[in-house]
């Protein structure tokens, strides 16, 4: 919130809402039972996250701490077995997939394209939730998609495959089709995965000055500590950490976390907690 | 304002589709207006055209106009309907599995609805009114559980591979076969025999006028609700997590959809057998005319499947008169070597998996 890079503007042409607010209490996923008497294992347990509007937030850990589980139970594709979800208010569990949709928007992992489906017809997707399901998509609509493939710098894209395209612009692709679903709250699991440093710099730095609220989980450190206002670090399913990038971010948490050694002194340049790993 | 990288070569130009969308369905009907013109003038016996055209509309009498209305035009208007159906449940099957190999021939649905009718036919309620009711729900009932067998099989631990999706629909088919020959073998009357190859192989030899209403309203309804359906089948083009996220309750909309196409594919078997491969080819050479998008994509299969289907039987007559081949075997001659090269460019890893 202290330090967003340039204000979103007012009407960017693809009909943004306001950003919302996120909120778990006590969020917990447990696996399904793999057999009988033996209980499914635990990947999230007991969150408690808090998300302002507006606020770019990151969540970090180690493989297999739990990170794109709360992310899934946040954009939906998996169901908190305890706790509460509130999206911008709202419990999660009361809202069917389409509610739901119209308040987060997601670039999942998996999200590659199949049979030839051009970029407008991916971002066009994003009109869904909007929509009655026999509804076609009107002018306004294709203008829409335009806009928000010119603000991720993608309007060149349009009739590509996206199956063709390198995974810089693929990435900026989906967001479009999630700028145009107009959500409150943008969810981004791993967005710099597979992208060279250019592209990296670049997808988060427009990340936070879209209009929506951000959650992102990241690996690199780095990163989080320079396009994230605040940072919550997962360990096991559970939150052990979370504050500023300055606050959370120390030699001390990064060791009894990853196990790592680290040296951590002030970005050069930006002020921000520069990490800096010493080899074993 | 993020500028647009310039990393595009040059040489990747957009695509530009050849043909308007309009042009593409008026060529589409005018080809199926002449299939249909040759299918009904083409035969045993040849009828010169201008007499195919009187003969219909009944503008001078001839001779010939028993033969084009009672056994070529209904014959026509179901290689029609099952070519158009096929294509249309093939291409809502490839959207379901998100995979162009899918087909209701491949992933056991014919061959299910094939045995669901050979068994209803060897019990002895394949005649009368009773096989006209029995014999489509059997069918359906067969090729609804030979579908959701494959799709159980393919799909576990939330993944589906093209690998485990065509094992488990040549297995299924195995199985069903399997049961048709043990009916067959078992079976004592001989007309039995005639009917369950029939069902096997796949023809349009069957085709009478009392025969088409049923499958036809299928067709035009199954057709009309899946066109109604077009943005939530393109949300599934988007991957599991993909149309969740956009809002769609991906379960619930993929048991109805399966539903859907295991009702057309039944009907559609319970008159003209397992006829192999039109929902392979069909929905692919559409793509590549007008893109994936469901709501062009739909008319234009339907069209492509039904015109494929009218040449293909109109070959199946023709080629080797006075014998005729079943139409099942020319669909299976062309389909299969089309699959094979599918499944090659799928294991160079292209635009296949997704």
């Amino acid at each position: 919130m202290t330090h967003r890079t340039a204000p979103a503007p007012a009407d960017p042409g693809f009909g943004a809402a306001a950003p919302g607010s996120l909120r778990a209490e006590g969020l917990g996923y447990r696996l399904p039972p793999p057999g009988r008497g033996r209980a499914g294992a635990l990947l999230l347990d007991g969150v408690d996250l808090e998300v302002a509007p507006g606020e770019t937030v990151g969540v970090v850990g180690p493989n297999g701490s739990g990170k794109t589980t709360l992310l899934r139970c946040v954009y939906g594709t998996l169901t908190a077995t305890s706790g509460r979800l509130l999206l911008d208010g709202q419990d999660a569990a009361g809202l069917t997939a389409k509610e739901r949709a119209r308040l987060v928007a997601a670039v999942p992992q998996d999200a590659t394209g199949a049979f030839g489906l051009t970029v407008r017809e991916t971002v066009a997707m994003g009109h869904s939730p909007h929509k009655r399901f026999w509804e076609g998509d009107t002018a306004e609509d294709a203008a829409q998609c335009r806009a928000a493939l010119e603000r991720v710098g993608a309007a060149h894209l349009a009739d590509r495959r996206l199956d063709e395209l390198s995974g810089g612009e693929r990435q900026r692709a989906l967001i479009a089709r999630a700028l145009v679903q107009r959500p409150r709250i943008l969810a981004l699991d791993e967005p710099t995965n597979h992208l060279d440093i250019r592209y990296q710099l670049d997808i988060l730095h427009l990340a936070r000055t879209l209009p929506p609220t951000v959650l992102v989980v990241l690996h690199d450190l780095n990163l989080a500590a320079a396009y994230c206002d605040r940072l919550y670090v997962l360990a096991a399913g559970r939150v052990v950490a979370t504050g500023t990038p300055a606050e959370v971010l120390t030699e001390e948490l990064l060791h009894d976390v990853y196990g790592v050694h680290t040296r951590i002194g002030p970005h050069p340049v930006t002020g921000r907690p520069n990490v800096v790993y010493v080899p074993e | 304002m993020v500028t647009a990288l310039a990393d595009t070569p040059a040489a990747l130009k957009p695509r530009r589709r050849a043909l308007p969308y309009p042009a593409v369905l008026t060529l589409l009907t005018g080809l199926l207006l002449l299939a249909a013109l040759a299918g009904l003038a083409l035969g045993s016996v040849r009828v010169p055209p201008g007499e195919v055209l009187a003969a219909l509309t009944g503008s001078e009498p001839t001779p010939l106009a028993p033969v084009i209305w009672n056994v070529r035009l209904p014959r026509v208007l179901l290689a029609v309907v099952v070519g158009g159906g096929l294509a249309v449940a093939g291409t809502v099957l490839q959207a379901l599995v998100r995979n162009p190999l899918a087909d209701p021939f491949l992933l056991g649905a014919s061959s299910g609805a094939s045995t669901g009718a050979v068994l209803v036919i060897v019990a002895g309620v394949g005649t009368g009114l009773l096989g006209t009711v029995a014999l489509p729900v059997a069918a359906f009932a067969g090729s609804m559980g030979a579908l959701v067998v494959v799709y159980a099989m393919a799909r576990r631990g939330g993944t589906m591979t093209t690998g485990r999706l065509i094992l488990a629909g040549v297995a299924v088919q195995y199985i069903l076969s399997a049961l048709t020959s043990l009916a067959l073998v078992l079976s004592t009357e001989a007309e039995h025999a005639r009917a369950i190859l029939f069902w096997t192989l796949g023809g349009l030899g069957g085709a009478r006028w009392d025969s088409l209403f049923l499958p036809a309203a299928v067709l035009i309804a199954g057709t009309g609700l899946l066109l109604a359906l077009s943005r939530p089948l393109d949300l599934l083009l988007a991957g599991e997590e993909g149309a969740t996220v956009l809002g769609l309750d991906t379960h619930r909309f993929r048991a109805g959809a399966f539903v859907l196409a295991s009702l057309v594919t039944g009907v559609l078997v319970a008159v003209s057998g397992a006829i192999g491969f039109i929902g392979l080819m069909v929905p692919h050479a559409a793509r590549l005319l007008v893109g994936a998008g469901h709501r062009r994509l739909l008319p234009v299969t339907a069209l492509g499947g039904a015109l494929f289907l009218v040449v293909a039987d109109l070959v199946a007559r023709t080629v080797a008169a006075p014998e005729e081949i079943p139409v099942g075997v020319i669909t299976a001659l062309t389909g299969g070597p089309f699959f094979l090269w599918l499944l090659r460019r799928s294991s160079r890893g292209e635009g296949v998996t997704g």
